[in-house]
């Protein structure tokens, strides 16, 4: 039996730079920024001040009394989630509930109910810890809310491999069409946890910006003057269907997930590969899995995050793997970094780069590397053709995740 | 307190934990199958109630509270 062709069919997200993936993706394409100072009054005693923000909060989406028994992260995929959904036009389809199923992760999970909750805790006692605690942070809750909502019954899977976790959701649904699993597979990441113990934490480990007067040039990927990410917040949810299915209900599609590509590299906790090893193999592996020619990926979603370090790896990596001929884009230079939602994000920043035949711009590369030797729309989009393109997506632990999508 | 104000004290909580419109609270009502209240959310209710009304109702007493009269009954005993 030959492999059936996946393609992708709806589009949902909401993201610092919109409530959904038209106003997102217009906004990217202005490069604009979605960073901004943190005026909470809890951000003050924190050495990092910025984040990418909500555009749209879920208080405006769903109404307060379900919000009360979900995780921001949570209540975010759902709010995707119904956006593909409704994109997908899968409403009345007639779809099997048997043949569908979820693959939502997030990085970090439902940290801030657990945090809230340990307050009430601390202050009040165990009795008033909301009944609603567990199914608020438990990891797999949003990939089981997603479910919920759309009555998937082929399977709940939630994905956990920190900023790798959103395409590493969506190799995962690729597999299951492919398996014969099911029909349609909601696939993507979540990520809500701009909150002092996530940023203090990370800021520990050197890891973010401390551009805290200038939070829309904080982000700037390959830029010699970066100092770190940018957290982020929201969600990205795409909607995977066999080929053959989508064609039979005469379905729009937007674009063929050809192919996915998964390694760990077995060397740090949290450093990647000094040579990015485990980066070129899940490159490698996702352009031999999708069978197309190296030529033809033109275009390349960069892991990107603005470190010093993982940059400039990955420019070796794509050169290595792939060549030096595609034109580059680090779209966390506007969204900032979303974590387990990243490589859902970028990936529909990908596949819509392909369906209008245009490089989002990477804004704040005023003074590129020297070693970054491939081509970047810096500022600007850069309109062209788009056969096949690259999303990467790395996360601590060593994962490494690579995904080739081509035209419809 | 009376009946009556403990009943709109009841209703106030439904509105706040579970959506339920105040105009459907009556004393005649099921918690679960006219209130559609579930068990998690009927969790908060009592924690609500208890420090609303200064009583306290144990966990073995909650399963007896089928309807909201006797809510209101359990706590103008209490209270």
């Amino acid at each position: 039996m030959s492999r059936p062709d996946v393609v992708v069919t709806g589009l949902g997200a909401t993201t610092p730079l919109g409530g959904d993936v038209a106003s997102t993706w217009d906004a990217m394409l202005a490069g604009r920024s979605g960073v901004s100072a943190l005026t909470q009054e809890w951000a003050a005693q924190l050495p990092v001040r910025i984040a990418a923000q909500l555009a749209v909060d879920p208080s405006e989406v769903l109404d307060r009394v379900r919000l009360r028994r979900l995780d921001r992260s949570e209540a975010i995929a759902i709010i995707a989630a119904q956006q593909a959904w409704a994109d997908a036009g899968l409403a009345d389809s007639g779809l099997d509930a048997e043949r569908l199923a979820v693959s939502v992760g997030s990085g970090i999970g439902g940290a801030t109910t657990l945090l809230a909750q340990d307050d009430i805790l601390e202050a009040s006692g165990p009795r008033r810890v909301s009944p609603h605690t567990i199914p608020m942070l438990m990891p797999n809750g949003p990939a089981a809310w997603v479910g919920l909502e759309l009555g998937a019954k082929a399977g709940v899977h939630t994905v956990a491999s920190a900023c790798a976790t959103g395409a590493e959701a969506i190799a995962l649904g690729l597999d299951i069409i492919r398996a014969g699993r099911a029909d349609v597979v909601v696939a993507g990441g979540t990520e809500a946890v701009i909150h002092p113990l996530p940023i203090a934490g990370f800021s520990s480990m050197r890891a973010m910006s401390t551009r805290n007067d200038d939070p829309e040039r904080a982000s700037r990927p390959w830029d010699r003057g970066r100092d770190g990410f940018v957290l982020g917040e929201g969600a990205g949810i795409v909607v995977l269907e066999r080929a053959e299915h989508a064609a039979a209900r005469g379905a729009r599609v937007y674009a063929r997930l050809a192919g996915a590509g998964i390694t760990s590299d077995a060397y740090d906790i949290v450093q990647p590969h000094a040579e990015g090893e485990g980066a070129i193999r899940a490159i490698a592996k996702a352009i031999a899995d999708a069978d197309v020619a190296k030529r033809d990926i033109v275009h390349v979603n960069a892991h990107a995050t603005s470190t010093p370090v993982g940059d400039m790896l990955e420019i070796g990596a794509l050169h290595k793997a792939l060549g030096d001929h595609p034109v580059l884009a680090a779209t966390k230079s506007m969204t900032g970094h979303l974590l387990g939602a990243a490589g859902a994000l970028e990936s529909i920043a990908t596949i819509l780069a392909i369906r209008d035949g245009v490089v989002p711009p990477t804004i704040n590369l005023d003074d590129p590397e020297d070693g970054l030797t491939l081509e970047v729309a810096a500022h600007k989009a850069r309109h062209m053709e788009i056969p096949a393109a690259l999303n990467n997506a790395f996360g601590f632990g060593g994962h490494n995740v690579a995904l080739v999508f081509t035209r419809a | 307190m009376t009946r009556d104000e403990i009943t709109t004290g009841l209703a106030e909580i439904l509105e706040e934990v579970a959506g339920v419109n105040p105009d459907d609270v009556a004393e005649g009502k099921s918690f679960t199958d006219d209130l559609d209240v579930d068990s998690l959310s009927m969790v908060e209710v009592v924690v609500a109630a208890e420090e609303k009304f200064g009583v306290k109702i144990p966990d073995n007493e909650v399963q007896n509270l089928k309807t909201v009269g006797d809510a209101v009954t359990y706590i103008a005993a209490q209270s």
